[in-house]
């Protein structure tokens, strides 16, 4: 049954030539630009100047990104042992409803209530004061490399508390229960039982955030203008104020060599998984 | 007292879920807020006439991101149902790698691909158009409405479209009458994603699109730099409408469990 070779091939063709002209072909275009001078002459000049103007921001990016994504996974493991090993079945039911708000907002509505929430006046800090932790003399504003991470983990750890939720439900309570007849905490459970068991689906939720974050170019753009800055905010520098495209490529190239060696690192585990024969 | 310390941490994590959406609507009915002020000096829907002012800029920008994102979900649909059926059903040659094909839009930095097709656009005339925005929203929606299209058609259970083919029913009559109608609920739901990434996509309509192609986004990335705040806040309001809507009945068809099983 279903159709033959042939007409499967016709049925594929236009889905397959539209990504190939429109991401294949500019991808490899992004490839070659990197090594290339304006005359078209082979060079490695573009990671020379990359390398003196940016080497900081690389590493401010890594950290950034990082951070982030360290961030994300504490938190959305958290959240996701609480909905599977918490005892107040009312708290994870708020807990539930509460984690996905920021699931589909776009990451330039997400940049733009960081700005007004994390700013000097802002609702944190006013609510702090408030409070009374602090007195509004001594409110900062939030808007630097801090911003930008806390907008980061805001926005992603609903996607991966998704995942790492789901997989968590789905995981064999008889385990977990035996652990918990035996005396052991929750978090011991969480962490010794229930996190190795998930940690694939918890691997490819961070890698894509991952890759997600290292294109974001809102983020960085609204809500912190100085220097250093990320990689994104660079490349649009280069093009839009200087026209420099081997620059902005060659920092293209350090960003799919970054995503490219945190999905090393996810692929060398899974691989690892299978010879022992682990796999999930 | 295990009580107070769950209500307390449950209310600092809901005021750091919630609070910058709350800080961006009231924003969106200040007309004065000045430092140090904690809250607006004067409360008022000023702004939101202006944004609702038919012939506003900021309307224009809104019915021109509608439009672009019909256009892309429409894109979208056209090639990926008959691609995810061949995919699902067909007899392909190397289909590995024309899945991989599919999912490498996902797997690399966006933007220096967007900065590429906007270089090759550039000699056909294809930057700060329509049609140029609508192809680079479309091939990022490409990614979720192949795979969820391959994965709604592999879901049939085959013996279905065989027992109509049994009674006498066309090749093409089983698709229309039978598979397609069991796919729809799968294709529906990419149908909705592709349509609200394109409309908050900003990244390709910044490189691609501006400064000719205002949409929603770009002008609320404008409004916002240029401290028009509260234009700012109403159109990511705007924006927010659909998202949420989307994120209360993504429950319905796209079960974490699911989401669970990508990448294995």
């Amino acid at each position: 049954m279903g159709p033959t070779r042939g007409v499967s091939v016709l049925l594929i063709f236009p889905a397959l030539a539209m990504a190939l002209a429109l991401f294949i072909y500019p991808l490899g275009y992004s490839l070659v630009g990197a090594f290339q001078d304006k005359a078209g002459v082979w060079t490695l000049g573009n990671f020379v100047r990359a390398w003196e103007l940016y080497r900081l921001d690389t590493l401010f990016t890594v950290f950034i990104v990082g951070l982030s994504t360290f961030l994300i996974a504490v938190i959305s493991v958290s959240i996701g042992g609480y909905l599977t090993l918490g005892n107040s079945p009312v708290a994870k039911k708020i807990l539930d409803w509460l984690y996905r708000w920021p699931l589909f907002v776009p990451f330039i509505v997400a940049a733009l209530c960081m700005r007004t929430f994390l700013g000097r006046n802002g609702m944190m800090n006013n609510a702090f004061v408030f409070l009374g932790f602090m007195d509004q003399e001594s409110a900062q504003s939030f808007l630097d490399w801090r911003g930008i991470v806390i907008t980061f983990v805001w926005k992603q750890t609903p996607f991966v508390t998704l995942m790492v939720a789901g997989a968590m439900a789905g995981l064999d309570r008889s385990t977990i229960d035996a652990a918990r007849n035996l005396g052991a905490s929750r978090l011991r459970v969480l962490l010794e039982i229930v996190v190795p068991q998930i940690r694939r689906t918890l691997a490819v939720g961070l890698i894509l955030s991952f890759v997600t974050m290292m294109s974001v170019l809102s983020v960085p753009i609204m809500l912190s203008g100085q220097s250093p800055s990320m990689l994104t905010v660079n490349m649009a520098w280069r093009i839009n104020s200087v026209g420099d495209y081997g620059t902005a490529n060659a920092l293209g190239f350090v960003s799919y060599l970054l995503t490219g060696l945190a999905a090393w690192f996810y692929l060398r585990e899974a691989v690892r998984d299978k010879q022992q024969g682990l796999t999930r | 007292m295990k009580w107070v310390l769950r209500a307390g941490l449950l209310a600092v994590f809901a005021f750091f879920v919630l609070g910058p959406i709350g800080n961006l609507m009231i924003w969106s009915v200040a007309e004065q807020w000045f430092w140090p002020n904690r809250l607006p000096s004067q409360w008022g829907f000023r702004f939101w006439d202006v944004v609702f002012r038919p012939t506003g800029r900021a309307m224009e920008s809104l019915w021109l991101s509608i439009w672009i994102a019909l256009l892309t979900t429409a894109t979208c649909l056209v090639v990926s149902v008959p691609a995810g059926y061949a995919l699902a059903r067909g007899k392909l040659p190397w289909r590995p790698i024309v899945m991989l094909i599919f999912l490498l839009p996902q797997a690399f930095p966006n933007l220096p691909v967007y900065i590429n097709i906007a270089r090759i656009f550039f000699e056909y005339d294809l930057n700060g158009t329509v049609a140029g925005v609508v192809m680079v929203h479309a091939v990022h929606g490409l990614v979720f409405s192949v795979w969820i299209a391959t994965a709604a058609f592999a879901a049939i259970d085959p013996e279905l479209e065989q027992a109509a083919r049994n009674i006498g029913a066309s090749g093409p009559r089983t698709f229309f009458e039978v598979t397609l109608p069991l796919a729809l609920p799968g294709i529906v739901a990419s149908a909705i994603f592709v349509f609200l990434e394109s409309l908050d996509e900003f990244t390709g309509s910044y490189f691609v699109g501006a400064p000719e192609i205002r949409t929603l986004p770009l002008m609320l990335y404008s409004a916002g730099a240029g401290g028009n705040i509260q234009i700012a806040a109403i159109s990511a309001l705007i924006l927010l409408v659909p998202s949420i809507l989307f994120m209360l009945l993504v429950e319905r068809f796209l079960k974490g469990e699911v989401l669970a099983k990508m990448g294995r």
